[in-house]
């Protein structure tokens, strides 16, 4: 410890009274407590303001914007729901809604069974883990945007390298990311691509975490190997499979960079998302009101599931 | 290490038992190579390829020339060093703001017992339910026009800075942290006569270098791969990020620049996780519940 080798300091002229700090709640005198106060504030304020501009005001501003008509610059004028209606009635839309929640649910069949069998196998693995850990984590490490576009030229239809693979397998080439019914799968495999190795790593601590002797006890029932995953894995690792589930649920539903780098929306808005969407009513109609009507939809939906998320990680992340 | 897992080490070690073993492995590293090896190797290889060799079908899996022009002509056309200088600005800002403010706020909420400091951590964590891209728009326009003092931090380094230090995530990682550190350390440091920012300097943060570190990385990779909000920051091409830059740029730049510069911008984070990757990797599986 570093104190110990400290010179002895001598003892502060405001000597404080010995019985003071731990039984009786007994207060300190006023000048003090101020002092005490000022300094606490002090160390607060920076953070505190932060999180006040970029935190709290937006978060209050976006309600207040959503019923309003707002161009920066310009005097900001009530118009109630006309917003919600106007942005309803966007054909884009419902082609952004539907997008983004087919996208979610894409990302969970895909994105979930995928990283949970990885797992499941690499933790059977005896050799080489250091490997497997940081190869599959690599491509998280690239830049979103990078992953992006590398997998763009992957689904080029004329020299990519999707249509080659295929191709060198005898199978029909696709439209990838060019084609209305294919894009939306073709940015999701991106997506998984690009973030399933930090799912699998908390999968991997998972599937460690579980005691042997469950296994061996089913193993000596006559337990085949799927009724072991069936009755001792999954039910174990349950607790971090619906976090991760509610995780991923969260993230994917926030998805841009991948849709307005690959497809810029299209083909026929079948990958514009709603996030897409807010950005395109801000930046591209400069229209901050639709803007935020749109925003506090999605928030009022995502902060209900982050809700449970937190509920259930500070009631259930002791026991587990 | 010998923790019994699926399969019983008795079924491995016969003789059935291991060829399976090894014949699995060998897939998954076949698979492992192909799906995230490749991609790589194939974008680095790719930008050193001629221009018509990387458009030719079938492609060549080996350059037939390789070339370095890619890589120089990235570095001079597409002013990479001014758009990774501005990522290294930006990241490197963030990351101090964070370590100083969310530190000490951590601090005085965990020790220093200010007044109101339940209904400001709560009001900190309610910000953890709110998820970030869904207020990209109303906090675009507070920092394009500060409340009272009516500037704008877009196109300025400050427009990423601050509102990065708005990080709950963080904030209650230290704050965590710093409720653990015993109560008779700190009484003793007071007893020497060391006032609130000694024994945060000389104390509490030599104790918390784990979690600074873990901080640190988190605040570094997220400056980095960030996209959406310094798209909307810098509209000025010169104070870009490189991340930024290169999907503003990919449409008219012949493609082996552009693989070139995309392997540049992979570049520093690659390398960090190559160093760090012990701490990283355990960092993500201790913190798995908290993801």
């Amino acid at each position: 410890m570093k104190t110990a080798s400290k010179p002895a300091v001598p003892p502060p002229t405001t000597v404080r009274p010995v019985e003071a700090p731990r039984p009786g709640p007994q207060r300190p005198p006023l000048r003090r407590r101020l002092a005490d106060q000022s300094r606490a504030y002090a160390f607060l304020v920076g953070g505190l303001l932060c999180f006040a501009l970029f935190s709290w005001y937006p978060a209050i501003r976006a309600v207040v914007i959503a019923f309003q008509k707002y161009t920066p610059g310009a005097e900001a004028e009530w118009v109630g729901t006309e917003n919600f209606t106007r942005v309803f009635h966007d054909p884009e839309f419902t082609a952004a809604w539907r997008n983004t929640l087919t996208f979610t649910l894409l990302a969970l069949l895909i994105g979930f069974a995928v990283p949970f069998v990885m797992a499941l196998v690499l933790n059977e693995l005896r050799h080489a883990k250091a490997f497997f850990r940081v190869v599959v984590y690599l491509p998280v490490m690239i830049p979103p945007v990078v992953s992006a576009l590398l997998w763009k030229w992957f689904y080029d239809p004329g020299a990519g390298l999707a249509n080659e693979a295929l191709r060198f397998l005898h199978l029909p080439t696709s439209n990838w990311s060019n084609g209305a019914d294919t894009a939306l799968v073709s940015l999701v495999i991106v997506a998984t691509w690009a973030n399933l190795g930090g799912t699998v790593l908390i999968y991997l601590a998972a599937l460690q975490s579980i005691p042997g002797e469950l296994y061996e006890a089913a193993e000596l029932d006559g337990a085949n190997i799927w009724q072991r995953v069936r009755h001792v894995t999954i039910p174990q690792t349950r607790f971090i499979i619906l976090m991760l589930m509610l995780l991923q649920i969260i993230a994917t539903m926030q998805i841009f960079t991948e849709p307005f780098v690959i497809t810029g929306g299209g083909p026929e808005n079948s990958t514009v998302t709603v996030l897409y969407l807010i950005y395109k009513y801000a930046f591209l109609y400069n229209d901050f009101g639709g803007a935020c009507a749109l925003s506090v939809m999605l928030l009022v939906l995502l902060s209900a599931f982050s809700a449970l998320y937190l509920k259930l990680t500070s009631s259930g992340g002791e026991d587990s | 290490m010998s923790t019994r897992t699926l399969v019983s080490p008795l079924t491995l070690a016969r003789r059935r038992g291991k060829t399976l073993y090894w014949t699995v492995f060998s897939g998954i590293v076949l698979l492992f190579a192909l799906a995230f090896l490749f991609p790589v190797y194939w974008m680095v290889t790719g930008a050193m390829k001629s221009p018509d060799e990387v458009t030719r079908t079938p492609p060549t899996l080996v350059p037939d020339k390789w070339s370095l022009t890619g890589y120089t002509d990235a570095w001079d056309l597409m002013d990479l060093p001014t758009h990774l200088w501005n990522t290294v600005v930006q990241a490197t800002g963030a990351w101090i703001l964070q370590l100083v403010f969310c530190t000490a706020a951590a601090y005085a909420l965990s020790r220093l017992k200010p007044a109101f400091g339940k209904i400001i951590l709560g009001g900190i964590l309610a910000t953890l339910m709110v998820p970030a891209q869904a207020l990209v728009v109303p906090k675009y326009l507070t920092v394009a026009d500060l409340p009272l003092i009516h500037t704008s931090l877009l196109n300025d380094p400050l427009g990423i800075w601050l509102p990065a230090v708005a990080n709950a995530f963080n904030l209650y990682l230290l704050k965590r942290f710093f409720d653990q550190i015993p109560r008779d350390v700190l009484e003793a440091a007071e007893i020497d006569g060391a006032g609130r920012l000694r024994t945060l300097w000389s104390i509490v943060l030599p104790m918390s270098r784990p979690v600074l570190g873990v901080v640190s990385i988190f605040a570094l990779v997220a400056v980095w791969q960030d996209f959406l909000w310094p798209l909307m920051v810098f509209s000025d091409t010169d104070k870009q990020p490189i991340s930024v830059a290169l999907v503003q740029l990919s449409q008219n730049i012949p493609l082996t620049v552009l693989l070139a510069s995309m392997v540049i911008a992979s570049i520093p984070m690659v390398a960090m996780f190559l160093v760090f990757q012990r701490h990283i990797i355990a960092g993500i599986s201790a913190g798995s519940t908290k993801g």
